[in-house]
C-alpha cells in the first residue's frame, strides 16, 4: 500500500517535472465510492508534499545567578571581593563557551554526515521508477492523463514512436492522423462529458504505427469540487487477439454454414429417399391397380358386345371411356416413373446402332405390342446405364434353340418351380387334349413338322374352340413356318457385377441400393421383360462385364406367312382380324404363345364341350362381379386380367373353368333352383345372341393377357363360334348339368365342409384355427406342401387355405400338383415330385370314374410383392388372403368359396 | 389396487401400446376377440407360443449369422417365420423390423443383417415386456374378481 501510494505520488511528481509546470502540485488519489460504487479519480488542487522541516526547539535556559558578597559596600574589601568573584564568573563563562564551541563543531560535523531529505527522496523515487519500468517494460500498454482540453499531460508508452515532448501538451488529433484517431478522441470526449468510465475497441490505421487495434479504457478525473478536469486513459494493443478472435468467428461461421448445409443435405437425402420410396410405391400400386381395373374395363367391353338398349349402351360407353381414362392415367404414372429415372441420363451423346441380318424375314407374325415393350425396356435400360459409347440392336435368325426342342421331347420331366415359366408344353397336356376333331387333326398333322409351339398351340386351342392357327382360312391353308429370331441389345455401359446377375430379373430388385438411388426406376422392367419373353416361348439372357457393358439377348419364335401378298398383320389390327374372321366358317383359335401350364390346366381339364365353358363364361362374370363386390381383402382372379381394348381370352377361359367348377354361388349353381335355371337360360340366350351375331359379324375377340407379372403375354386369339345355336344349347345343358350333379353329390356327402389349412407357422395355425372355430368350422392342419398333397390324396376337401412360402414344398408347387391331379385324375406329377401315390384303398376319386372335383385353393400371402397374386393365380390358386389373417377376411373367403 | 383402478390402468396401458408406441396393431384385437368363455386363455396361449417360437427363432438366427459362411436363405427363412408370427399376433414393430431384415437378407449384407438382428431382438424384448405387463395386469384384474375391459380402438 505504501509503495503504491508512493508510486502514484512519484508519478505525479515526475509528470509535473516533465511538464515543467511552475506550480508544484501533488496528486493524491483518494478512493471514493460513488452511487454506483465505482472508484473515481480525484486530483486535488494543491497538496504540499514538501512539508516544512520541523523547527528546532531552543529551550536552553541560561540561569542568571546573582553573586552574594558579604563585605561592606564601597570598601576595598568589597571591591576586592567583587573583582575576585567576577573573575571566577568569567572563567566559568569562558569554559562554557568552550564547551558550546565544541558542541557546535560536533553538530556541524553530524549535520554534514547526515544525507539531505531531497537526496533520500530522490532515491526512493528512483527505485519506484525502476520498479515501474521493470513492471511495464514489456507490457503492451499505453497510459496517460489528458486535461480538460484533452491535451496530454502525462504519457507512458513503452514503444514510443514519438518523444514525449512531441506528445505532451498536444491532443490526439494534433499528434497523429489516420482512421481511428478521431474516434478515439471523440470517445475520450464522450467519457468526459458523461463522467463515466468506459471501454472501447478502436482500430487505428495510421502512418505512425500501421494497423493496430487497441482496447482503450478511459476514465474521467474529477477535482475535489466534483469538476471534471481531465481523463486517465489506458490502451492495450490487442491486434493479435482481435485477429485470432476474428478468425475464430469466421471458423465458427463456416462451421455453422457447414452444419446448415449438412442438415439441408440430409433433409434432401431424406426427401429423395422418401420420393424414391413413394415413387416405387406408386409404381407398385399402379401395377396392382392396373390388373383388376383392366379386368373391369375388359368386362365392360364384353358387355358392350351383348344386346343392350340405347340407354344401357350410353351408360356402358361412359363406363368404358372412364375406365380407359383411368387405365391411361395409371399407365402414365408407370411411364412417368420410368421417364423420371431416365431423365438424369438425358444429356449425353450415345451412338445407337441397328443391325438386321439379311436372313431375317421382312415380315413376321408376332406380338407387336409386347415385343415393342420388351425392346423399349431393354433399350431404355441400355441407354440409362450407358454414359458413353454406344447402344445397339442386332437381329439375326437362329436355328430352333435347344430349350424349345428339349421341351418338345421331354418337357414333362420339368416339374420344378423354377422351370414353371418355360413355355414348353408337357406331354401329358398333349395327350390329354388329344380328342381333337377331325379337321383339327388334319391341321395338326399339317403342323406337325412345325415347331412344338405350333403343335401345342393347335392342341391348346382345340378343346375350347376347335381352333386353328391365328390366321384366316386362306392363311391356314397356306404353308407357314416358325422362325427363331435372336435379338441382341448391347451397350457399352456400366455393366452388371456377377453377383447381381441372379437377382437381375427379380421383381423390384436392382443391382444395388446405390444404383437404385442413382438411376431410379422401379426394378420391374427386366422382370416383366423376362416374363414376357418366356411367355412367348422364348428366352431372355444376359451377359455382362462390369465397366464394359451388357448384352441382353432374347430369342423368340415368330411365324412367317409364306403368302407374300398377305399384308394385314392380324396382330396389329383388330378390325382387320374381324374382317378375316368374317369369312371364316371354321373355328379358328390360334395362340401365338402362352404358358402351357396355366392353359393346359384350363383347357384340358375339362372333358366337356366348349359350350360348357361358354356358358360358364357368363356365370363366371356374374360370379366375379359378386366377388368384387364382396370384399376388398379377398380378391378373385378371374376378372383381374385383360387390358384396355384387349381382352384376355386365355385368362377369361381360365376364369370360366374355375368359376364353373368352384360353383360358389348357391343360387347360380348349387341349389339348382328355378331362379338358377332362369339365370342360366338367360345366359344361354345371351350366348345365342352372340353366336347369331358372330355368324354375321363373327364374334371375334382379340385377346391378350396382361396380367402384369405372370402372364404378360400378348396372346392374340381369334375365336369364332362355328356351331349352330341349337346344338350348342343342347350340349351346354348337358355339360352344365353334369357338373352340377357332381358338385351336388359332393356337397351332400359331406355334412360339414372340410377345410384344410396348409401352414407351417404355429402361431398362424393357432390363430387361424381359432378364428375358424369361431366361424363354426373345424379344420385339418398340415405343415407343408407334401403333407398337404398326402392329405388331399386320402381325403376330399371343400376348401384349402394354403400358405405360399413353406419349407419342404411351397404352396405354389403344391397347388400345381393338386391341379394336375384334378386335370389328369392321377398323381403322376406328385409322384415325380417325390410324393408316393396313394394306396388303392384310399377314397380318392379314380381318374376313370368321375373326374376329381376342383378344390378351391386360397393362397395366404405374406406380402404382395414376392408372393404376388398373379403368381398365385398362375399356379392355379383361386384367390388369396393377405396375411395377417383376420376374421373378416376369413369370413368373406368362406362365404365365397363354401356353399 | 382396487379393481376399477386396475381396469383403468389396463385400458390406458393397452392404449399406449397401440397408439403412442405402435407396439401392437389391430391384429392383436383380433386375438382378443377370439378369446371367449370356451377359450378363456387364448391370448395368453398364443402370446406364450409366440414367445417360445420367437426365442427359438432368434436363437437360430443368432447362430446362423454367427457362421463363417452365412446361409442367407436359411436366415431369410427364419426371419420369414418370425415375420409371420409377429404379424399374426400384431407385434407390429417386430414385423416391421423383420421386413427390413429380409430386404438385407436378399442383399446378403452381413453387417446390415447383424444390425437388423439386434433391432429385431430389441423390438421383440420390448414387446414381450409390454405384453407380459399387460397380461399380468389382466390376470390381476381377473384374480380380484373383475372383468377385462373391452378396449375400443378406432382402427
Amino acid at each position: 500500500m505504501l509503495s503504491s501510494t508512493f508510486c502514484l505520488f512519484f508519478l505525479s511528481v515526475k509528470a509535473l517535472l516533465y511538464s515543467g509546470l511552475d506550480v508544484i502540485q501533488s496528486q493524491s488519489f483518494e478512493e471514493r465510492y460513488g452511487g454506483d460504487k465505482r472508484p473515481i479519480s480525484i486530483l486535488d488542487g494543491i497538496y504540499d508534499i514538501w512539508q516544512e522541516v520541523p523547527r528546532r526547539k531552543n529551550n536552553i535556559m541560561v540561569p542568571s545567578k546573582r553573586v552574594e558578597i558579604d563585605a561592606e559596600y564601597d570598601t576595598v574589601i568589597y571591591w576586592k571581593q567583587r573583582a575576585a568573584h567576577l573573575e571566577k564568573m568569567l572563567e566559568a563563562s569562558m569554559q562554557r563557551e568552550q564547551l558550546l564551541m565544541e558542541k557546535l563543531q560536533e553538530s556541524i560535523k553530524n549535520l554534514e554526515k547526515q544525507s539531505s531529505p531531497v537526496e533520500e527522496l530522490s532515491q526512493v523515487l528512483k527505485r519506484a521508477d525502476n520498479f515501474l519500468h521493470f513492471v511495464l517494460q514489456t507490457a503492451p500498454v499505453v497510459f496517460g492523463h489528458q486535461d480538460k482540453e484533452l491535451r496530454y499531460r502525462f504519457i507512458y508508452n513503452h514503444f514510443p514512436s514519438l518523444q514525449e515532448e512531441d506528445i505532451l501538451g498536444k491532443t490526439d488529433v494534433e499528434i497523429f492522423t489516420g482512421s481511428g484517431v478521431k474516434e478515439s478522441q471523440d470517445f475520450k470526449k464522450e467519457v468526459m462529458d458523461k463522467g463515466l468510465p468506459a471501454k472501447r475497441e478502436i482500430t487505428f490505421e495510421t502512418e505512425l504505427f500501421g494497423s493496430k487495434t487497441f482496447l482503450i479504457y478511459v476514465e474521467p478525473v474529477f477535482s475535489k469540487a466534483g469538476e471534471t478536469i481531465g481523463i486517465n486513459y489506458m490502451g492495450m494493443d490487442i491486434t493479435d487477439q482481435v485477429r485470432k478472435r476474428e478468425r475464430m468467428i469466421k471458423i465458427r461461421e463456416e462451421i455453422a454454414v457447414q452444419k446448415a448445409k449438412e442438415t439441408e443435405l440430409n433433409r434432401t437425402i431424406h426427401i429423395t429417399e422418401e420420393t424414391m420410396r413413394a415413387k416405387q410405391m406408386l409404381a407398385t400400386m399402379s401395377h396392382e391397380i392396373r390388373s383388376p381395373l383392366s379386368g373391369v374395363v375388359s368386362m365392360a367391353e364384353i358387355l358392350a358386345t351383348t344386346k343392350l338398349d340405347r340407354e344401357q349402351r350410353q351408360l356402358l360407353d361412359v363406363m368404358i371411356s372412364s375406365g380407359d381414362l383411368v387405365l391411361q392415367l395409371i399407365n402414365d404414372i408407370l411411364d412417368l416413373s420410368k421417364v423420371e429415372s431416365a431423365a438424369a441420363s438425358l444429356r449425353k451423346i450415345l451412338t445407337l446402332e441397328g443391325n438386321v441380318a439379311d436372313d431375317v424375314p421382312v415380315e413376321v407374325i408376332g406380338d407387336v405390342l409386347r415385343i415393342r415393350q420388351i425392346l423399349t425396356n431393354l433399350i431404355s435400360n441400355a441407354i440409362k446405364f450407358t454414359h458413353e459409347g454406344k447402344v445397339g440392336v442386332k437381329l439375326y435368325v437362329v436355328p430352333e434353340p435347344p430349350f424349345a426342342k428339349e421341351g418338345s421331347q421331354n418337357g414333362s420331366a420339368e416339374s420344378t418351380a423354377n422351370q414353371s415359366t418355360t413355355n414348353v408344353p408337357k406331354e401329358e397336356t398333349c395327350t390329354s387334349t388329344s380328342q381333337t376333331s377331325s379337321d383339327q387333326r388334319g391341321f395338326h398333322g399339317k403342323k406337325h413338322e412345325g415347331s412344338c409351339q405350333d403343335r401345342s398351340q393347335s392342341e391348346r386351342g382345340t378343346p375350347v374352340t376347335h381352333g386353328t392357327i391365328d390366321v384366316t382360312e386362306e392363311q391356314a391353308e397356306l404353308p407357314e413356318t416358325t422362325v427363331w429370331i435372336r435379338c441382341d441389345v448391347y451397350d457399352t455401359g456400366i455393366g452388371i457385377p456377377e453377383n447381381a446377375l441372379p437377382t437381375l430379373f427379380k421383381k423390384y430388385m436392382q443391382v444395388s441400393a446405390d444404383h437404385a438411388r442413382k438411376y431410379g426406376g422401379t426394378g420391374l422392367g427386366l422382370a416383366i421383360c423376362k416374363q414376357l419373353v418366356e411367355l412367348m416361348g422364348g428366352r431372355l439372357t444376359v451377359s455382362s462385364q462390369v465397366h464394359c457393358g451388357s448384352t441382353f439377348t432374347f430369342i423368340l419364335p415368330y411365324k412367317v406367312s409364306l403368302s407374300c401378298d398377305h399384308s394385314d398383320d392380324p396382330d396389329d389390327d383388330l378390325s382387320d382380324m374381324d374382317d378375316h374372321g368374317a369369312t371364316d366358317d371354321d373355328a379358328t383359335a390360334g395362340f401365338f404363345q402362352f404358358q402351357p401350364r396355366t392353359l393346359g390346366s384350363l383347357f384340358s381339364s375339362n372333358g366337356s364341350s366348349r359350350t360348357q365353358n361358354l356358358l360358364a363364361h357368363n356365370i363366371g362374370y356374374v360370379n366375379s362381379h359378386k366377388i368384387n363386390g364382396f370384399s376388398e381383402n379377398c380378391y378373385s382372379f378371374p376378372t383381374s386380367n385383360g387390358q384396355t381394348k384387349e381382352m384376355d381370352l386365355v385368362e377369361d377361359a381360365c376364369s370360366v373353368a374355375e368359376a364353373l367348377e368352384i360353383s360358389p354361388e348357391p343360387e347360380s349353381s348349387f341349389s339348382h333352383s328355378p331362379d338358377h335355371d332362369n339365370e342360366s337360360a338367360i345366359c344361354r340366350d345371351e350366348h345365342h345372341h352372340n353366336v347369331v351375331n358372330a355368324e354375321n359379324k363373327v364374334s371375334t375377340r382379340d385377346v391378350s393377357s396382361c396380367s402384369e407379372t405372370s402372364r404378360e403375354v400378348d396372346v392374340k386369339v381369334k375365336i369364332t363360334e362355328p356351331q349352330l345355336p341349337a346344338e350348342r344349347q343342347g350340349r351346354s345343358d348337358s355339360g352344365f348339368q353334369s357338373t352340377l350333379n357332381s358338385s351336388r353329390e359332393a356337397s351332400n356327402s359331406i355334412s360339414k365342409p372340410k377345410i384344410l389349412l396348409v401352414e407351417d407357422n404355429k402361431i398362424n395355425v393357432m390363430v387361424t384355427r381359432s378364428m375358424m372355430k369361431q366361424l363354426g368350422h373345424t379344420i385339418d392342419v398340415v405343415n407343408n406342401g407334401v403333407e398337404a398333397v398326402r392329405a388331399i390324396q386320402y381325403h376330399s376337401y371343400d376348401l384349402v387355405l394354403m400358405d405360399v412360402c413353406m419349407p419342404v414344398m411351397d404352396g405354389l408347387q403344391t397347388t400345381r400338383l393338386i391341379r394336375s391331379f384334378e386335370e389328369t385324375g392321377n398323381w403322376d406329377e406328385a409322384a415325380k415330385a417325390g410324393i408316393e401315390k396313394p394306396s388303392p384303398s384310399s377314397d380318392s376319386l379314380q381318374p376313370d370314374c368321375t373326374p376329381p372335383k376342383r378344390i378351391p385353393i386360397i393362397a395366404m400371402t405374406a406380402n404382395a410383392l414376392s408372393e404376388s397374386a398373379d403368381e398365385c393365380s398362375a399356379n392355379g390358386m383361386d384367390s388369396f388372403i393377405s396375411k395377417p389373417v383376420t376374421f373378416q377376411k376369413l369370413k368373406e373367403c368362406l362365404e365365397q368359396y363354401l356353399p | 389396487m382396487e379393481v376399477g383402478q386396475m381396469q383403468r390402468r389396463l385400458v390406458d396401458y393397452t392404449k399406449s401400446l397401440f397408439m403412442e408406441k405402435g407396439f401392437l396393431d389391430a391384429q392383436f384385437l383380433q386375438l382378443q376377440q377370439l378369446q371367449d368363455e370356451s377359450n378363456p386363455d387364448f391370448v395368453v396361449e398364443v402370446v406364450s407360443l409366440f414367445f417360445d417360437d420367437s426365442e427359438k427363432l432368434l436363437n437360430d438366427l443368432t447362430m446362423a449369422l454367427d457362421q463363417p459362411n452365412v446361409d442367407f436363405k436359411k436366415v431369410d427363412a427364419h426371419v420369414h417365420q418370425l415375420k409371420g408370427s409377429s404379424s399374426s399376433i400384431g407385434a407390429q414393430r417386430v414385423k416391421n423390423a423383420c421386413i427390413a431384415f429380409r430386404s438385407f437378407c436378399e442383399e446378403q449384407n452381413i453387417d446390415a443383417t447383424l444390425r437388423c438382428l439386434q433391432q429385431v431382438k430389441q423390438e421383440y424384448y420390448l414387446v414381450k415386456n409390454k405384453l407380459e405387463t399387460m397380461l399380468r395386469l389382466e390376470q390381476q384384474i381377473v384374480a380380484a374378481g373383475g372383468s377385462i375391459p373391452m378396449i375400443e380402438l378406432g382402427f
